[in-house]
């Protein structure tokens, strides 16, 4: 990042500012950032040991423990009786096509955008942004009575198209920073070569704006997968619902019998654990991009 | 002859750029400027979704502040509460946790890492976790108490008027310090090394440069994380509806869960709007003013 240029001059002094650092606030520093860890880590700890206990277990002596005897059953009724197969392949399907649609429309807004020159786009874009702060309980009351009129509530699309429509202010202001990015000489040349700007964004900008995809996506993915206000008020029948208003409600069919639940979360997390253990530099990158130009 | 043809090129880009902007455009008018424009027009009606509803001014919004029975008021305070908390304990405690992982210890990525994982996680996992801790019987935080013998601080705790919302806002702020810590790590690793060092040369002490050099320089974004807090809090809606259902007698509820009842329970569509076009304000707001209070201390 070109910040340690000048470091050499300062060399000679760095031994004594390492020489500074007490080692008994080194020591307490340490601690503390292990109980804070701790305190980070437990719950996903707590989760996946009872997921698989009996509520002999999880009720009696053995509350924190590893599980003595591994209760597999646990996922096979969150999967059958709970129904938590279905509702992960809602949530995939409806997570999957709204981040598709977020995305190709930021991109195709971003490149009129950031890309053709035109009076207005900046007023347009601000205009776009306005998504950054409008709550999503804005639209609640119209876009219900408006579905349910025309009996389109419990369908994928019910969640699909206002899913991508709340993401879309994000996943333009993403893109945006990675789209300027590119040099502008390639749009250019591309005009000299008889490119038109169609041409232009599908043969040379978007497979550029590949390495972006990831955290555009990210960000979307995480929006939607755990998404439940708008979930919860629009699904209403089992078949259509997503992770979150699945888990709902089988904690309200099992009160007593804690297994199966959190077979059901552990269900609904791993998959986003999965990815944040092999891509948490890409998510963090993609928390920090939405936010540091917003 | 020549303008002319220029003229053609020009509606013609025109249309390339709307084409272009087009899916945007379908997408957020139709799902979010239009139904805002509909919610503040039906918010001045007495209607039940099916009619057509009858005018009635702002009525509405005068029940909305005046009467008890719609409970506003207290689904305002109490949102109003978790962003005072959030603000003044979550940001405070992630700006400090940021300042510690920027100087420079040892595995700072995987205690990063580790902080941010709970920001990933549905509310609604966190909120059936938390139950697991709150149960009255076999919750963890009982069970805890009885065991170092303080028995006699076990509640009811999601159940009971004293601990219901402090239940909500314990596991709200938990939630997101890693977020607030994420952003303003990255201001403070944006900070060049030349100038904490030449603050060190001049015999300023970490702390001296955190409060001198740092925190003025990350103040954009600790900006952000406030906007982001105290909008969020007024947003909040899944903890309280998993946790509390906005019980015990009402006492928990927060401007969202109201607006989801007002469909579902009341019928009352109109005043559903209402609600929705009082966070819409609120929102810009707070988002406002708080950008002019940093303006202000810049100055």
């Amino acid at each position: 990042m070109g910040k340690n240029t000048k470091r050499d001059t300062f060399s000679g002094y760095e031994f004594t500012e390492i020489k500074k650092t007490n080692p008994v606030a080194r020591v307490i520093t340490y601690i503390f950032l292990i109980i804070w860890a701790l305190v980070n880590l437990f719950p996903i700890y707590f989760m996946f040991t009872f997921s698989l206990k009996a509520n002999d277990e999880i009720f009696g002596e053995n509350i924190i423990g590893l599980p003595r005897n591994w209760l597999w059953s646990n996922f096979s009724s969150a999967m059958n009786t709970g129904n938590m197969g279905l509702y992960f392949v809602n949530s995939l399907l409806v997570t999957t096509a709204s981040i598709a649609i977020s995305i190709f429309a930021a991109l195709m807004a971003t490149y009129a955008l950031t890309r053709i020159k035109w009076r207005g786009s900046r007023l347009m874009n601000s205009f776009l942004m306005l998504g950054l702060t409008i709550p999503i309980q804005a639209s609640i009351v119209p876009v219900y009575v408006i579905l349910s009129k025309a009996h389109w509530l419990n369908h994928y699309t019910t969640l699909i198209i206002p899913y991508s429509a709340f993401t879309l202010s994000m996943s333009i202001l993403i893109s945006t920073g990675f789209m300027v990015d590119i040099p502008y000489d390639l749009d250019e040349s591309a005009r000299i070569d008889g490119c038109g700007l169609w041409k232009t964004f599908f043969a040379i900008i978007l497979p550029l704006m590949k390495p972006a995809l990831s955290t555009i996506g990210i960000y979307a993915y995480l929006q939607c997968w755990n998404e439940f206000m708008f979930a919860n008020v629009f699904i209403s029948d089992s078949a259509h619902r997503t992770l979150p208003v699945g888990i709902k409600a089988l904690s309200g069919a099992y009160t007593t019998d804690w297994g199966p639940i959190g077979a059901a979360l552990v269900i609904a997390t791993f998959p986003t654990l999965l990815i944040y253990i092999f891509l948490s530099s890409k998510i963090q990158e993609s928390f920090i991009a939405g936010a540091v130009k917003g | 002859m020549a303008n002319n043809h220029k003229k053609k090129l020009d509606v013609g880009k025109g249309i390339t750029i709307f084409l272009f902007l087009l899916p945007a455009l379908l997408l957020f008018i139709s799902i979010l400027i239009a139904p805002i424009i509909v919610s503040v027009y039906r918010s001045m009606f007495d209607w039940n979704g099916f009619t057509e509803g009858t005018f009635i001014g702002l009525e509405n919004y005068k029940e909305l502040f005046t009467s008890g029975s719609i409970k506003f008021m207290t689904s305002l305070k109490n949102a109003l509460l978790i962003a005072f908390f959030s603000v003044f304990v979550q940001l405070p405690f992630s700006l400090f946790l940021a300042l510690l992982l920027g100087r420079k210890v040892r595995g700072e990525k995987s205690f990063l890492s580790i902080y941010f994982m709970p920001v990933l996680i549905s509310t609604v996992v966190i909120g059936q976790l938390w139950l697991k801790i709150y149960n009255p019987d076999y919750g963890l935080l009982n069970r805890f108490l009885e065991a170092v013998n303080l028995g006699d601080w076990k509640h009811v705790w999601v159940g009971d008027v004293k601990t219901a919302l402090g239940s909500i806002i314990v596991p709200t702020i938990w939630q997101y310090i890693g977020y607030h810590m994420l952003l303003m790590y990255a201001g403070v690793k944006g900070v060049s090394t030349d100038l904490r060092e030449a603050a060190m040369l001049d015999g300023a002490t970490k702390t001296q440069v955190d409060r001198y050099v740092v925190i003025p320089i990350i103040k954009p974004i600790i900006r952000v994380s406030v906007i982001f807090a105290v909008t969020g809090s007024l947003k909040s809606y899944d903890l309280v509806r998993i946790l509390t259902e906005g019980g015990p007698f009402q006492t928990t509820e927060v401007p969202s869960t109201l607006l989801e009842n007002m469909l579902f329970l009341r019928n009352r569509y109109g005043m559903g709007s209402t609600i929705s076009v009082m966070l819409i304000i609120l929102c810009f707001a707070f988002a406002l003013a708080i950008t002019a209070a940093f303006r202000d201390k810049e100055a």
